[in-house]
């Protein structure tokens, strides 16, 4: 079994969920996101996201494209996330999992990756650009090295896709909650509880839910449908705001800690 | 390896791959609409009445067929092949952008979609686009690198004119690689009421078929036109290639005659081993932009590389994945012309035939006219002449254009004599 599918195994059993936190790998410096991410797992993250920043994030917003032009500035490649989470990985226990876009795991190549994620302790990967049509190259690298191929659901997937996505899917599947790129929102997309109850018909797998959500009242609202909440760009922008200062780390636990508040066991 | 009619592969496969390019490397929210899209489009093109329109508007508004031209001032200079200007510069609009576009438009307009958005590098798309918005009673939004914006002023003038909205882009190289990535990102969110009018034959699959179908008509009025004029096939076509269009719609009529020699020209900017190019073919390596395989330009981390080219239709690190195929297959050759070189030649053609040609196209002619002392002159090249030059003026005047030719100097342009006899391609 593996460490993704043990931790939400343990969720479900005590009728939590998961909270994954994001942060783009080396903005403002790869020092730092390893102490941010040390800081999510003591308060309270289950599951911890690190971005693989590329030069053309399509999916993605002004904040996490912000972040990842800075990182790439201050030379941050697939390699060295790796070594991140090579080190993190001797700290935390919490699953790692990488998003990145196909690109850069193509040029470092499918089977070298997988093995190398693994070996650095990496647990699953979301490919943002990668659909199941597209994915068997890696699948095959990722299943044989035991690193778990995570996919997306959207919006506009219809049923016949969520379940073909549901059953590639390893790890967990992640749920797209709107049609857009990745950013905060001033509120949920009103279809997000009845797209979920049509993928809960279709799998029993474990379903995470980003995009789009910032506050923990948008985490409440999306708990009762979810195994897990993934807030990427509230968290980046914090960072953003908070670079060169000694209270990033602080400021950054603190908003993890009330992510997490509507999250834990309601039992 | 040769690729004949009867070995040539029907392509694309049914999930968009040309070999091992092109495909769908998209965010899933894209992917239900793009299989949409392709079955819409595979319906229009079954259907006759769309078809009907299609050739209406292609022959009474866009002005098809363009002519084909024999440029004989510009044979004589290069003492060689014959030349001949497949001139799509005279289309509608100034380029052959418009083929596509019309086809597009059409397509948004039977699918329900009251908004389309476009990228655009030269401005040549997005004023085709704005065009075939005004003309369909489309709402437009064309998203354009500011570099972009700033270097082709007056085709973000003529956009605006056409009631299209333009959106400069301020990310990255603020070009049309980031012109894309806006659009795609506009496209995520506005999926369900919003058409993408894609203008290369790139991007995920069905773009590079779609486009390449709809600009087919270019390579297929050649070969019937040259028929009539020479009764023969070219032995060489050529057209400069950025993400591929013009190219492509030129080429693909002529794969399975194998006596045809095919090359495309790509943009080596200061050259290539500047490192400021824009020839992915010539110099890139196998990878995944804008939603499909092919060669890009890119760095060893798999991030982008910049590209450059005074052309700015030129001016991106990828090519239709098509290119990348028959490159492969050892079809289609590649070729490359310097910004310096694309300059000369803008300027042997005005002033040996009378035509300026769009930067873009000004790179195909200076490959030719290398390639055509090389040939016998009884041979026959054809230059897929994309686009008109009126939008560059003012980059060529800045890049001393008005001064006399080097190697070709004014009194010597008049001396066809002295041209006929000279076995030695002037302009290199």
């Amino acid at each position: 079994m593996s460490r993704l599918a043990r931790t939400f195994a343990g969720l479900r059993r005590r009728g939590a969920r998961a909270l994954i936190p994001y942060f783009t790998a080396g903005d403002p410096s790869l020092a730092a996101t390893r102490q941010l991410v040390l800081e999510a797992a003591r308060r309270g993250a289950d599951v911890v996201e690190l971005g693989v920043p590329f030069s053309d994030p399509l999916a993605d917003g002004p904040v996490i494209q912000r972040a990842s032009q800075r990182a790439l500035a201050a030379g941050v490649s697939l390699a060295r996330v790796l070594e991140l989470a090579r080190e993190a990985r001797r700290e935390v226990t919490i699953p790692i999992v990488l998003l990145t876009y196909y690109n850069p795991v193509h040029a470092f190549g499918l089977k070298a990756f997988a093995h190398g994620a693994v070996e650095a302790g990496v647990d699953g990967v979301i490919v943002a650009d990668l659909p199941p049509e597209e994915a068997g190259p890696l699948a095959a690298e990722a299943q044989a090295a035991g690193l778990d191929l995570i996919h997306l659901v959207a919006p506009t997937s219809p049923p016949e896709r969520m379940r073909l996505i549901a059953r590639k899917s390893r790890g967990f599947i992640y749920f797209v909650s709107l049609t857009g790129v990745t950013g905060a929102r001033t509120t949920l997309p009103p279809d997000l509880a009845e797209n979920l109850r049509q993928l809960r018909a279709v799998t029993t797998k474990p379903v995470c839910v980003g995009f789009g959500i910032s506050t923990p009242e948008q985490v409440a609202a999306v708990a009762p449908y979810a195994d897990g909440v993934i807030v990427g760009s509230a968290i980046v922008r914090l960072v953003e705001t908070h670079t060169g200062s000694d209270r990033l780390v602080m400021e950054v636990g603190n908003f993890i800690a009330s992510l997490k508040e509507p999250l834990r066991s309601t039992r | 390896m040769k690729l004949t009619a009867k070995r040539a592969p029907r392509l694309p496969d049914r999930n968009g791959h040309f070999g091992r390019f092109g495909g769908r490397f998209v965010p899933e929210t894209l992917m239900a609409p793009l299989i949409e899209l392709e079955q819409a489009y595979r319906a229009a093109r079954r259907d006759p009445a769309f078809q009907r329109r299609l050739r209406d508007l292609l022959a009474n508004y866009a002005g098809r067929p363009t002519p084909l031209y024999f440029a004989r001032r510009l044979t004589e200079r290069c003492s060689g092949a014959r030349i001949y200007l497949k001139r799509e510069d005279l289309c509608h609009t100034g380029a052959h952008k418009i083929n596509n576009v019309l086809g597009q438009g059409l397509l948004a307009e039977r699918m329900g979609k009251r908004r389309v958005i476009a990228e655009t590098g030269a401005g040549q798309h997005g004023v085709a686009a704005a065009t075939a918005a005004a003309l369909l009673g489309l709402q437009c939004e064309v998203y354009m690198g500011s570099e972009d914006v700033e270097r082709q002023s007056l085709n973000v003038f003529r956009m605006r004119l056409l009631g299209a909205k333009v959106i400069p882009v301020e990310a990255g190289s603020r070009t049309l690689k980031d012109a894309i990535n806006e659009a795609l990102r506009d496209w995520v969110t506005n999926v369900r009421t919003t058409y993408y009018l894609l203008g290369s034959a790139l991007g995920p699959h069905p773009y590079p078929m779609m486009v390449r179908d709809f600009h087919c008509v270019i390579g297929e009025e050649t070969k019937r036109q040259l028929r009539e004029a020479a009764g023969r096939l070219p032995d060489c076509v050529v057209a400069c290639v950025g993400g591929g269009s013009n190219a492509i719609g030129l080429f693909y009529p002529f794969i399975p005659d194998e006596a045809v020699r095919i090359v495309g020209v790509e943009a080596a900017g200061h050259g290539l081993g500047s490192g400021r190019h824009g020839a992915s073919l010539s110099a890139g390596s196998v990878g995944v932009l804008h939603g499909s395989m092919s060669y890009v330009l890119q760095n060893d981390d798999g991030q982008i590389a910049t590209a450059h080219s005074i052309s700015a239709g030129l001016d991106y690190p990828g090519v239709g994945p098509e290119h990348s195929y028959y490159k492969e297959a050892g079809r289609f050759e590649y070729a490359s012309a310097t910004d310096a070189e694309a300059l000369e030649a803008f300027q042997a053609l005005a002033r040996l035939e009378g035509i300026m040609p769009a930067l873009e196209s000004a790179h195909a002619v200076a490959h030719a006219m290398r390639l055509a002392p090389t040939l016998g002159r009884e041979q026959v090249i054809v230059i897929g002449l994309s686009g008109r030059g009126d939008k560059d003026v003012q980059v060529v005047s800045s890049e001393g254009g008005s001064a006399p030719l080097p190697n070709l100097p004014p009194g010597d342009c008049a001396g066809e004599a002295g041209a006929r006899t000279s076995a030695e391609p002037r302009l290199r």
